[in-house]
């Protein structure tokens, strides 16, 4: 029995892992490709879910013609708020272009309550609610399904980086001066990483909102995703897999232990202190690259 | 014009070191230091109690934050835990019978000792990373006040503040309360304008700069980066107080949450990083704009000029407030400082532009 509670809640921390891993997958793209700590990637998962709704609800469009619909949508948001704002932050201060991306998720997490109304959307995907249980394991459909998508969708971001505009990603991840010299266009390229970021906030909107609702509380999936990125290394891709697993299951694991002796929210908790004690210990994260600082 | 420089002749080095070297601007400061003690007796009791109170406080927050990130160059996002403590240190504090005094002092220590943890994290890492663990911290704290009783007196419960007295005086009358916000944000600046004058701040701006090449020259960064912090939460942990016991009156562990450390740093940032009268004009505009634009906007749906639904007006301060931080950062990176200075520099010299140059 107590066995069979502990896989539970690994199996449900790994699904759930996954999920926010896709979170975390926009912020890792963005890093590696301009070195901007993206936190509005929440706001844009939010902004994701709205529009998901909106056309689904609103234009009346089947879900097979909507997501592709919002995915255009979102990597040209991406592409804009690139242009727009990041681009004219270049070789501000870290703290500057923080509180940019801070500003911005505070400015989408007004819009998209105020002009969608407030109430919690349902976001259904015919899933249905019924658990799944294998061995006397209930695993939550939902999750199960999601973390399957979201696994398929970081492998297509790990397989985009082979190609030939991924190599140019990379380029420019590693070196903006020599990508330049080699005629790499880099503005395009961290647009387009922006653009990506904004497809995989489709993603992880479409996922997150189908299980708990659309509404500003999405935002608030950054917090995870933050630390996704900073255990697994933020400039890593095979990071947020691994860091996304980690943060899953001990945010499982631990709360459905404790949870009953302290009396609730210690997600959060575990959250944070995986956060302190990778930036203690490890700052550059599992996998991350390791900056040396010249004076 | 106004900030004539001819016939200032500065025959010592005393007179050049002066805080304000152009008469103009002691007699700017003497002008407002005497509209805002005399604004109890021509500002009606909502005006001082809704809008120039917590302007006064805020502005005493970010003052101590601006010392931090300004001066010492430390990011903090976690700086409203930081007065969560020193606001419920000094309630209990009071409650267990201590005299207000000793209180406030009180809060101030043990903000400033828990604080110092934030600072361990500065010792480590750097920029992005420091503010990743401050946030972290922050969660922490918030977690550590709402799950135990003793400190926020049970989940979703208000924290009421004791009846205290300060000097003789009871901080349940409006003035009171009022006068020492004031006394409060008085002290702040005068420390602020000071504090870059001293070999402290010096070593701070040292530190801030590059902490490597300060500690070539024999400032040692592990001493001036818990020391900053250490003084910034000190403060910061006061001003908590002075929060809790002249406007809050009861405090609630939202009131201290994630968003309020955002707001704070928002308003050092629109301020202008490290400037005390940047401070001032900072805390205001974030704290006042985003009410007076959405009273506005309120206004004119009232009058049927504009068609607004009650929704959107109630989500309309959080978009101004973030428009309005990506408007400072796109347009005026240095905040409002900045622009005082400017314009300042304009009549510095007015009507003689071309000798500026």
């Amino acid at each position: 029995m107590d066995f069979l509670f502990l896989l539970e809640l690994f199996i449900n921390g790994l699904n759930t892992g996954l999920m926010y891993s896709l979170v975390a997958l926009g912020i890792t793209m963005i890093y590696k490709a301009s070195g901007v700590p993206n936190l509005a990637q929440g706001a844009m998962v939010m902004i994701a879910g709205y529009l998901l709704w909106a056309t689904i609800a609103l234009l009346g469009l089947p879900l097979w013609i909507a997501i592709p619909f919002v995915v255009v949508l979102m990597f040209l948001f991406g592409l804009a708020i690139e242009r727009w704002l990041l681009r004219r932050m270049v070789g501000q201060p870290v703290l500057m272009i923080v509180m940019l991306t801070l500003g911005l998720e505070i400015l989408l997490r007004g819009v998209g309550p105020g002009v969608f109304d407030a109430a919690p959307k349902r976001l259904d995907l015919g899933l249905g609610l019924a658990p799944l249980v294998v061995a006397d394991v209930f695993i939550n459909r939902a999750y199960l399904i999601g973390a399957i998508s979201a696994g398929i969708l970081i492998l297509l971001a790990a397989a985009f980086f082979r190609t030939r505009l991924g190599t140019k990603l990379r380029a420019v991840s590693d070196d903006h001066v020599a990508s330049w010299a080699v005629g790499i266009s880099v503005e395009r390229a961290i647009g387009i990483s922006w653009g990506i970021a904004g497809v995989a906030a489709v993603g992880a909107g479409t996922l997150w909102g189908s299980v708990q609702g659309v509404d500003w509380t999405l935002s608030a999936l950054l917090f995870p995703a933050i630390a996704v990125v900073i255990l697994g290394g933020i400039d890593s891709l095979l990071g947020v897999f691994v860091g996304g697993i980690i943060v899953g299951v001990l945010g499982s694991v631990i709360p459905g232990y404790l949870d009953p002796i302290v009396g609730g929210g210690t997600r959060d908790v575990v959250t944070s202190v995986l956060i302190v004690l990778t930036i203690l210990l490890r700052p550059y994260g599992i996998f991350g690259r390791e900056d040396i600082e010249r004076v | 014009m106004f900030y004539r420089q001819s016939g200032i002749y500065h025959t010592r080095y005393e007179a050049t070191r002066r805080l304000w070297p152009i008469p103009f601007e002691r007699w700017q400061v003497g002008v407002i230091l005497l509209l805002v003690l005399a604004a109890p007796f021509y500002l009606s009791a909502l005006y001082l109690q809704s809008y120039l109170l917590p302007w006064l406080i805020w502005s005493a927050a970010t003052l101590s934050l601006t010392l931090l990130m300004g001066v010492a160059g430390q990011l903090h996002f976690g700086y409203a835990a930081v007065m969560a403590i020193g606001a419920y240190s000094a309630i209990h504090l009071v409650r267990f019978g201590l005299p207000f005094e000793f209180a406030f002092l009180g809060a101030g220590l043990i903000a400033a000792l828990i604080g110092c943890l934030f600072g361990a994290a500065a010792l480590r890492v750097k920029g992005l990373y420091l503010v990743m663990a401050t946030l972290a911290m922050q969660y922490l704290v918030d977690w550590l006040i709402i799950n135990v009783p003793a400190i926020s007196g049970g989940a979703h419960a208000t924290l009421q503040a004791p009846s205290a007295r300060i000097l003789f005086f009871s901080l349940e009358n409006d003035l009171v309360r009022y006068y020492f916000a004031l006394a409060w944000a008085v002290l702040l600046t005068v420390f602020l304008l000071n504090v870059k004058r001293t070999s402290f701040g010096r070593a701070l701006v040292a530190i801030r700069d590059k902490d490597y090449a300060a500690s070539v020259i024999g400032v040692n960064p592990f001493r001036y980066k818990l020391l900053a912090f250490f003084t910034s939460s000190f403060l910061g942990g006061m001003s908590g107080a002075v929060l809790a016991f002249c406007f809050y009156r009861a405090v609630t562990p939202e009131q201290f949450s994630f968003n309020v450390s955002t707001q704070l740093v928002a308003m050092v940032l629109v301020g202008g990083l490290g400037s005390v009268i940047g401070a001032f004009l900072g805390a205001g505009f974030v704290l006042l704009a985003p009410m007076i634009l959405t009273n506005i906007v309120a206004m004119l749906s009232d009058f049927g000029w504009l068609n607004v639904s009650v929704n959107l007006l109630s989500h309309l301060p959080l978009m101004i407030y973030g428009a309005l931080i990506l408007g400072f950062l796109l347009a005026e990176p240095l905040g409002l400082a900045k622009i005082y200075d400017n314009i300042r520099n304009y009549f510095l010299v007015w009507p003689f532009k071309h000798s500026r140059r």
